[in-house]
This record gives C-alpha cells, sequence and structure tokens, in this order.
C-alpha cells in the first residue's frame, strides 16, 4: 500500500533496506549518518534482524563481507574518513564478487575534516575505493524519496551482478526530512546465490569465496571476467534525469543535493529568457557517458557544479570530448552553492556565448 | 582388512604448500580430524587467514571464505550472526591475529562470538620471509630484528591466551603444543573442546598452537622442536588459562 511518511533521509535509508529484505547492518558510529544506526539499532530487534556494531568501520567491513559471503543480504554505512578505513574491505568484497550495499553520507575533507555536507568523495568512489583493477556501482541520491529508492534498487542491482553496491550521499540529505513513499522502487528478479560458503550440506561440492589468485593468468582471467560484468552494467544500468535539456543553450551537469540547488536556479535564468537546463547523473558509475556526448553536441556550454574542488568535471570533460567549453562552479569544505551564486555563473556563461 | 589410520575427510586430499618440518600440516590435520569426529564437515564455514595458512581455503573440505590479513575474526562474526546453526571457525597466524588483526581479536572475545579460533604461534612472520612477529621472543634474531630483539626497542613479546582469557566473552583459551605426540593427542582434545563449545553456545573458544618455522628459524625440523620446547614454552607457559568446564 502505497503511504507517504514525513522522514530523515538516513532513517530512510535504514527503513528502505529493511523493506527491501537486508536484515543484517554491521555499523560505526560517524556524524552525519549515525542516524543509520541507531534506526535499526530500534528496528532490526522487531523485524528479526540484526543491527550490531562494530570496534571499527575496518571491522564492520570485514563483517559484511562475511554476511555476504554466507549469502546473506547485507549493509554498512558510514561517512567519508570511515569509507576510506572501509577501502580495503571493499576491495576484497569487489574481488570476492560479493555483493552488499555500501552506504557513503559524505562530509568535508581531507583528514577529519568537518562535519558538514560534502561530494569530495566523488573521486574515491568512483576511482579509488580499494586497491586494485575494480568498480562499484555508485548511486546518487538528490532527495528523501531517492535516499529509500535508491537503496532497494542498490541490493538488487548488487545482487545481479555480483559486486558492491555505494550509496554515495551527503550530509545535508542525510539529516533533511522529507515526504518518502517506500513502495517506490523497482523491484527485479535476482539469480540465487549457489555459490554461497554457508555449509554444503553434503550436498555439493565445497564452495569457496577467495580474492586471491598467485598464478598472474588466472588473476588476469578472473578481472577480464569481472570486467565483462561491468560493460553489461555500463551497457544496461546507467541512469540519470534530465531537467529543460531539449532547447538549452547550456547545460548544468550536477548530482545529489548540488542538482536540486541548480534547478532552482535554472528556473529563475529562465524567467530571464536564458536557455539552459540541467543533467543529473544518478548512477556515477556507471556514468551517463553517452547521453552527455550527445549534448555537448548541441549545446554551446557545459557547468559542472559540485560540492568540491571539481571532481565529476573530469568525467564531463571526458563525454564532452571537447565539442563545447566545459565551466565549472564549485564550493567545498561543508560549504553548500547558493541558488544567486550558481544563477550568477549561468548569467555570466551566457553573457559570453 | 580393518583400516587403523586414514586421512580425515575433512582434510583435502592435495599436495599442502608448507615447508619441510613446518607443523602447520600437523594441526591442519588434528582439526580435520575434530571436524570428522564431530560430524560437522557439512555445515561448518573456515576462515583462512594471510599468511603461511593463507591457503587453508584449499585444504579443508568444508566451505571456506578466505580474509584479509587480521580480519578473518570479523568475516567469522559475519557469517556465524547471519547463519547461526554453522559452525565457523578462524585458523590464523601470530602475525594475522595478535598484530594487524588484535582489534578484531580483542572484540570477537568482548562480543563472546560463538566461534572457534585456532591459533598457530610461529614466533616468527614465515610467508614474507622470516621478520619479526608480535610474538618472536626477546633476544630472537629475524631479518627485521637482526641484532635480537631488544625489549627496549621493539618492545615485548603478547601473550594472547592470557591477555583473552580476561573478557567475560571467552569461554575457552588453551595453548598447546604439537611437538611431540602426546601433545599432538594433546592439542586434538583441546581443539575439540573448542568445537564442542561452539555446539554448545558458550562464547568463543581459542586454542593457541605453538609451532615451528625450521626455515625462518634457520634450524633442522628436530633443532626446530627443540628450540621450541627450549624457549618458546618457558615464555608461553602450555595450560588452559580459561575454561567455564575444565578438561578432563
Amino acid at each position: 500500500m502505497a503511504q507517504k511518511v514525513l522522514m530523515k533521509g538516513n532513517e530512510a535509508i535504514a527503513e528502505a533496506a529493511i523493506n527491501a529484505g537486508c536484515l543484517y547492518y554491521f555499523g560505526y558510529p560517524i556524524t552525519p549518518q549515525t542516524e543509520i544506526s541507531e534506526y535499526l539499532a530500534k528496528r532490526m530487534p522487531k523485524v528479526g534482524g540484526l543491527c550490531l556494531q562494530a570496534e571499527s568501520e575496518v571491522s564492520a567491513i570485514n563483517m559484511t563481507l562475511g554476511a555476504a559471503a554466507a549469502g546473506s543480504r547485507a549493509m554498512t554505512s558510514s561517512s567519508s574518513p570511515g569509507i576510506s578505513l572501509k577501502s580495503e574491505g571493499i576491495s576484497y568484497i569487489a574481488g570476492s564478487d560479493l555483493p552488499c550495499l555500501i552506504v557513503n553520507v559524505q562530509r568535508g575533507g581531507p583528514g577529519l575534516g568537518g562535519i558538514q555536507p560534502s561530494q569530495s568523495d566523488y573521486y574515491q568512489a568512483t576511482r579509488g575505493v580499494g586497491h586494485g583493477d575494480l568498480r562499484l556501482i555508485v548511486l546518487a541520491p538528490s532527495s528523501v524519496q531517492e535516499m529509500a529508492s535508491l537503496t532497494a534498487e542498490a541490493f538488487d542491482l548488487a545482487d545481479t551482478y555480483r559486486m558492491p553496491a555505494m550509496l554515495l550521499a551527503d550530509g545535508a540529505l542525510g539529516q533533511m526530512m522529507e515526504p518518502v513513499d517506500f513502495s517506490l522502487f523497482e523491484k527485479r528478479e535476482v539469480p540465487e546465490k549457489a555459490w554461497a560458503a554457508n555449509g554444503h550440506g553434503g550436498k555439493r561440492k565445497k564452495n569457496i569465496i577467495n580474492s586471491l589468485y598467485i598464478d598472474p593468468q588466472e588473476l588476469e582471467d578472473s578481472i577480464l571476467a569481472r570486467y565483462k560484468r561491468y560493460a553489461e552494467v555500463e551497457e544496461k544500468e546507467v541512469k540519470y534525469e534530465e531537467f529543460m535539456t531539449d532547447d538549452a543553450d547550456i547545460v548544468l551537469v550536477a548530482f545529489g543535493i548540488t542538482a536540486r540547488i541548480c534547478k532552482s536556479a535554472i528556473t529563475a535564468a529562465r524567467a530571464d529568457g536564458i536557455k539552459v537546463g540541467l543533467l543529473r547523473p544518478i548512477t556515477l558509475w556507471p556514468y551517463p557517458k553517452k547521453i552527455l556526448n550527445s549534448i555537448a553536441g548541441r549545446a554551446k556550454a557545459l557547468l559542472t557544479v559540485e560540492m568540491n574542488m571539481g571532481q565529476m568535471v573530469d568525467d564531463v570533460r571526458l563525454a564532452a570530448n571537447g565539442q563545447c567549453p566545459v565551466h565549472l562552479y564549485t564550493r567545498t569544505g561543508g560549504m553548500i552553492p547558493s541558488v544567486d551564486e550558481v544563477e550568477n555563473k549561468i548569467r555570466e556563461i551566457a553573457a559570453s556565448l | 582388512m580393518k583400516t587403523v589410520y586414514d586421512r580425515p575427510h575433512a582434510l583435502s586430499d592435495v599436495p599442502l604448500h608448507y615447508c619441510p618440518g613446518c607443523t602447520h600440516g600437523i594441526i591442519h590435520k588434528v582439526v580435520a580430524q575434530v571436524i570428522d569426529e564431530l560430524g560437522i564437515e557439512d555445515r561448518t564455514v573456515g576462515i583462512a587467514p594471510v599468511g603461511c595458512s593463507v591457503f587453508a581455503y584449499n585444504y579443508f573440505e568444508c566451505d571456506m571464505i578466505e580474509a584479509a590479513h587480521g580480519r578473518a575474526p570479523a568475516v567469522a562474526t559475519g557469517v556465524k550472526r547471519t547463519h547461526p546453526d554453522t559452525v565457523v571457525f578462524t585458523y590464523q597466524g601470530d602475525g594475522d591475529l595478535a598484530a594487524i588483526g588484535t582489534a578484531e581479536t580483542v572484540h570477537i572475545g568482548t562480543r563472546g562470538e560463538n566461534v572457534t579460533i585456532i591459533f598457530v604461534n610461529n614466533a616468527i612472520y614465515g610467508m614474507t620471509g622470516g621478520q619479526m612477529a608480535p610474538t618472536t621472543l626477546p633476544g630472537q634474531v629475524t631479518t627485521t630484528s637482526p641484532y635480537g630483539r631488544d625489549r627496549k626497542i621493539q618492545g615485548s613479546p603478547i601473550r594472547i591466551c592470557e591477555m583473552l582469557s580476561t573478557l567475560d566473552g571467552v569461554a575457552f583459551a588453551a595453548r598447546t603444543s604439537v611437538d611431540t605426540p602426546k601433545n599432538i593427542n594433546h592439542t586434538k582434545q583441546l581443539i575439540k573442546k573448542a568445537f564442542q563449545n561452539q555446539l554448545d553456545k558458550k562464547g568463543l573458544s581459542i586454542v593457541e598452537v605453538l609451532s615451528t618455522c625450521p626455515t625462518n628459524w634457520g634450524m633442522t625440523p628436530q633443532g626446530a622442536l627443540k628450540w621450541l620446547r627450549e624457549n618458546m614454552m618457558e615464555y608461553y607457559p602450555l595450560g588452559i588459562f580459561k575454561d567455564s568446564e575444565a578438561i578432563r
């Protein structure tokens, strides 16, 4: 039954996980995502699940690995510094072909950084979370509703492709309250986990969950097989939203909370006759390269807006491939760009066209 | 004809990679015998470490998971908590369990997980070629303590069983050795108890097995066993440090 409730973004993630059949959560407190742990500590015992507080983020991700290896739908969550600690485990999870969900409610960095919202883990999520050749499916919600629906979809994606998925949110989305409907997500059939290590029961040969291949040829073969799956993800699972792009001379590219600010700036600039639109990547990996390439072919300029020093702009430039200029506007360190700032940047670019 | 001795079913019929004289093979066999005798292979999940026994996933016939260095207790927790009917054991060396994985080792004890830990202490990092371990003895020469471990510089070795026995969640902590047939039999008894405790849901059980590394100690297998008896047993006394029910 569809029903809307008013909820904090972090709590929406937690409830959506239970709703998606995830009964095992392993966490460690860190601002600004601790409400996920607190919510699940209350709810899990009531639904026959488990919310376990580990001694560290390192341990929490490895508990998640163990749960996933045994065939359970499992998740962990943290914020930026904690994700750095989890990156070892994430690499092992990717290398062992295990599905699970990792939530990053980003805050400012580097180091201890700050506790205000940020998007400065874009590189980490899409390029460098853990050593080795690997990818995560990275989903970027832009509302409390998407915190819920993308959490649910992330589990199915992870199971379908036997790989970890990350929900890349930020402190603003985690803390703000909006209406959310937990029935709004795309559910899919997922494969059986015949590979799980949970006792052979005398009915099959033993299963081994492992990321070690001492023979380089075997290691290369395993990576090539994994990259075939990655190619399928890139082919089938790209998600994005277009906003007023049809006739736009200037197209903004922004994800997460920043995209909402851009929409307000676009509406204001449109009122003055500036033809401007937005492409909002929902999957940061796989990145919406094709649509962005075609937009770059017909727009006069692109403007990337991010809450970091310019990280996603690399992907925008790669997709645009020199077809039009790519501008950048950023705030960082926990500062959020205002609608006026973005609107001024749009006007500045419009005046130069 | 009656079979009086055979390879345990839970021990895979493959060549082991261990060096001549290393006692890992004996400890593997003992663990496998216990799994056979308790009839639990079908529901057992083993967690392999990083170190000399990194390939343990190839040597046991139960389901196996390879963990990152030191993280086996966390992985074991993830399996056991989501599948309480499984029997979960970790097999870890001293670098893995007592250095990089110290936090995981302590906290699997604080949580009192129903898991069995087999801790193989040979006082050296074997896989990487003989570096100083957290359990390297004072004065012991390794490639990273070439003048002998100096307590003033490198600190003192850690006694894991004694430390863990202070934790309420630890049901059983025992140190043993496989240097003689008698001690091998005793080790089997202790390991069986450590698995039985898990079946009885008593909490964490750990059996520390003193082991030799002739290759990296630079000794013959016989000389290594003698060195273990004369040096390791003095610093690491054999015995049961914690037991909710004393072994008979």
